[in-house]
């Protein structure tokens, strides 16, 4: 056979012909290409919104683009976790921990030049349960009512204590609208943030400008543009060949090596609030019995499972707990890897042999790690069959609407959601009164009450295996050497880029 | 009416999509109600093919904008890839071909052909990628994928232009080839061919005034038939050059189950495909005098 042959000629020819068309095709502009001057920058990002409304559809794309960027809230959480002041500069609550006081920065205006008062907050908090349709909206049914008691002061009356409702406001529920702004909110949004949204080239990017008419510290960069890629290899091309100038989320761990060995790139790795989960359906007679699940447990090799799927990023979690939560412990110690145990276990609650389906989204860590998970568990002496389901369509209505699988792989990526993913009502049909109860003390309590509730409901969950914790999902980003104010951390839902600057 | 049934049985939820993972089915089944999904199919086809025929695309149920302008936007896109695809396929194929079928018993006939084939064995995503490569990542000629409207920066434009249209143009210009090179053999086994070398020509003037728009009819034909496979095979492209074109529209509007979007691009493809077709028959007559006797 000749086909090496003529494979070279064939590429040799298709070459210099190619160098030809480029020449004349590149020949009107200087230099290679470039993103943008000093003044904007170009961020690639993975998943594009659908719209641009996050009060009707849901998704992490929406706020990661707009919120505190183009849309503000009264607090926000810094890089530590803690809440601090936003539109409001500072706030007061009762001794009944019922009636909360914000007193709101006097010079904020909105993009549509209407100033943002009390009576904005007011119209922003009633329109969640008004106009919302995401079920987030569930946040804000502890509010009784919110009233402006002058156009800088606000009154928020709860019906209940609950620390969770602050949080939740620094989130996407607490953002900011204006009364006369929301008439096209899937297109047109108008906020009072640092960057104005000024186009958005469906399929392909948004483009912000800077908002100079803000009222805090202006941002450094005059354009950020947000480009959308599909594809990881498109996404780190783009890097490499400098039409971008961060890739906000890795997709591909394994790709990592090309920018970490180049001295032009900055590698940043953090922890996010993104847990994989290989969750159970509780309801299932298989899963009731503590000791399959256990067994499931410590079936897995956790640390060799990171290695194989993720390229080893990402930090080992023993629970629904970052991190970065105040109430973090680490429990990778309660279910350690023990193969000779997992076997016992599934012996005693009658499991082995068992066939359990494996439903997997079509996401690659999905993919990967389900591959891991089936040949682990199988030394076990269970038998998994694994189905690819198409996310995020087939996967929802499947497994997350009708609960119609034994065990998924999924990245919960909801800060604190701890409570909402280990619900009756939810797929993971986890049906638990005390766990329900130690988060119902955690909410109402005061801080120290809720510090030590959520361990509790932590270190519970991790015990009773209401899942396994494949690993934490890392925030990985790689950039342009010279650029600051990336965060080293993702756990807001927002990628904020008002602190993005050159050095 | 296929497709309308295809997509009704097809699993998932546009409503249960929008809202994602934390959606509770009360909100799912008010949202199916502001789509109009609980409505039944018949009454929901109806209503779709009425506006179709009134020029209305419909609204799209994830970005809630209208389709129509969008589904226009995206199509140029794609037209401006497909026409310069096809234009390097055609540059690359009418000499390579004519070459092939004069040549084809010497070595330089066998090379090229040989060189064809294995043109016509690379699928255009994996040249795309190979060009990338090359072009882009290695030599840093050409940017490795985006897209630029001609009027906003005619130069980026046409850097970003040269790989998707040359992966694409490449492959059909390999297919292109083959079918000229055989196109050109008949003719010239053609008694008419053989008068005109009789009477002194030489071969290739020969071939120019006599053959080539006798072996035309059979390459349009063929030409119009790849137009069609170009409009899809640029979808993928699309993917891997990140260009916002009806391709990744349409894949986006599968993921998202935004139907009406999907109904409406896969309609716009057929009329494109029907079109291009009803071009081809005129190529025809225009080509070959002897169908225009045939009307009368």
């Amino acid at each position: 056979m000749k086909s090496y042959t003529t494979r070279a000629v064939a590429f040799v020819a298709s070459a210099a012909l190619l160098a030809l068309t480029a020449c004349s095709a590149g020949s009107s502009t200087s230099g290679g290409p470039s993103a943008g001057g000093d003044q904007s920058l170009s961020l690639g990002l993975v998943a594009e919104p659908a719209s641009l409304d996050f009060t009707t559809t849901d998704g992490a794309a929406i706020p990661q683009a707009l919120l505190g960027n183009v849309y503000e809230s009264l607090v926000k959480q810094d890089e530590s976790g803690k809440i601090v002041p936003a539109l409001a500069k500072s706030w007061t609550v009762s001794p009944d921990r019922k009636t909360y006081t914000f007193d709101l920065v006097d010079n904020a205006k909105f993009s549509n030049d209407k100033p943002f008062t009390a009576a904005d907050a007011v119209f922003s908090i009633n329109r969640v349960k008004t106009a919302w349709t995401t079920s987030l909206k569930a946040a804000m049914d502890v509010v009784q009512e919110a009233k402006a008691l002058s156009p800088t002061q606000l009154q928020v009356t709860l019906t209940k204590p609950s620390n969770g409702w602050l949080f939740r406001m620094t989130t996407r529920i607490g953002a900011m609208f204006s009364e006369t702004g929301v008439s096209a909110l899937a297109t047109e949004p108008i906020g009072t943030g640092p960057y104005k949204f000024s186009k958005w080239n469906r399929g392909d990017s948004i483009v912000l400008q800077r908002n100079d008419a803000y009222w805090g510290t202006k941002p450094y960069f005059q354009q950020i543009t947000l480009k959308y890629f599909k594809d990881p290899t498109a996404l780190n091309n783009a890097l490499l060949t400098g039409t971008i100038n961060v890739i906000t989320t890795v997709q591909a761990p394994e790709a990592l090596t090309q920018f970490t060995s180049n001295e032009k790139y900055q590698v940043i790795e953090g922890t996010t609030n993104g847990e994989v989960l290989l969750s159970f359906n509780n309801s299932k007679p298989v899963f009731r019995d503590i000791r399959t699940r256990q067994a499931i447990r410590q079936a897995i090799d956790h640390k060799a499972l990171l290695d194989t799927c993720f390229a080893g990023r990402g930090k080992l979690i023993g629970s629904m707990v970052p991190p970065t939560d105040p109430w973090y412990e680490d429990l990778t110690g309660v279910a350690p890897y023990d193969l000779a145990k997992a076997k016992s276990l599934l012996q005693a609650s009658g499991a082995a042999g068992a066939t359990l389906r494996l439903r997997l989204p079509t996401l690659p860590y999905a993919t990967s790690c389900g591959q891991v998970v089936k040949s682990q568990l199988e030394q076990a002496g269970l038998k998994v069959q694994i189905d690819q389901l198409e996310f995020p369509a087939a996967w929802l209505t499947t497994v997350l609407k009708n609960a119609d699988y034994d065990m998924s792989i999924i990245a919960h990526v909801e800060p604190r959601d701890l409570g909402s993913v280990f619900s009756p009502t939810y797929y993971t049909r986890y049906n638990d009164p005390e766990l329900q109860q130690l988060l119902a003390a955690a909410d109402a309590g005061d801080e120290k009450a809720q510090l030590d509730n959520m361990r509790k409901a932590g270190r519970r969950l991790s015990e009773q295996a209401a899942s396994d914790w494949l690993f934490l999902l890392p925030n990985l980003i790689v950039a342009d050497k010279n650029l600051t104010g990336l965060p080293q951390n993702a756990i807001t839902e927002n990628f904020d880029l008002s602190r993005l600057a050159r050095s | 009416m296929l497709v309308f049934g295809f997509l009704a049985v097809l699993p998932g939820d546009p409503a249960r999509v929008a809202l994602g993972v934390n959606a509770s089915d009360e909100a799912v089944a008010e949202l199916r109600r502001q789509f109009g999904l609980d409505r039944s199919l018949p009454v929901q086809y109806v209503d779709w093919l009425g506006g179709l025929l009134r020029g209305d695309l419909g609204t799209s149920y994830v970005s809630k904008a209208a389709i129509g302008p969008q589904v226009f936007d995206r199509l140029q896109v794609t037209l401006i890839l497909v026409v310069a695809a096809m234009a390097i396929a055609l540059v690359l194929a009418v000499p390579a071909g004519t070459v092939m079928a004069a040549r084809h018993r010497r070595l330089s006939g066998v090379a090229l052909s040989a060189l064809s084939q294995v043109g016509v064995a690379v699928p255009a995503f994996l040249a795309g990628i190979l060009l990338i490569m090359v072009f882009a990542v290695k030599l840093g000629w050409l940017p490795a994928n985006g897209w630029t409207p001609p009027a906003q920066d005619p130069a980026m434009f046409l850097r970003q232009l040269v790989l998707p249209a040359l992966s694409l143009g490449l492959v059909q210009g390999a297919v292109l080839t083959r079918y000229v090179r055989s196109a050109v053999l008949d003719v010239l086994r053609e008694d008419y061919l053989r008068t005109a070398r009789a009477k002194g020509l030489r071969p290739f003037p020969a071939l120019w005034r006599h053959g080539l728009r006798n072996a035309a009819v059979p390459v349009v034909t063929v030409l119009g038939l790849q137009l069609a496979t170009l409009l899809i095979g640029a979808v993928v492209v699309e993917r891997v050059f990140v260009i916002p074109g009806l391709g990744s529209l349409l894949l986006d509007g599968v993921s998202q189950r935004d139907l009406i979007l999907v109904q409406d691009v896969v309609m716009v493809l057929v009329v494109a495909v029907l079109l291009v077709n009803f071009l081809v028959d005129l190529l025809y007559v225009a080509l070959d005098p002897r169908l225009r006797t045939g009307t009368r």
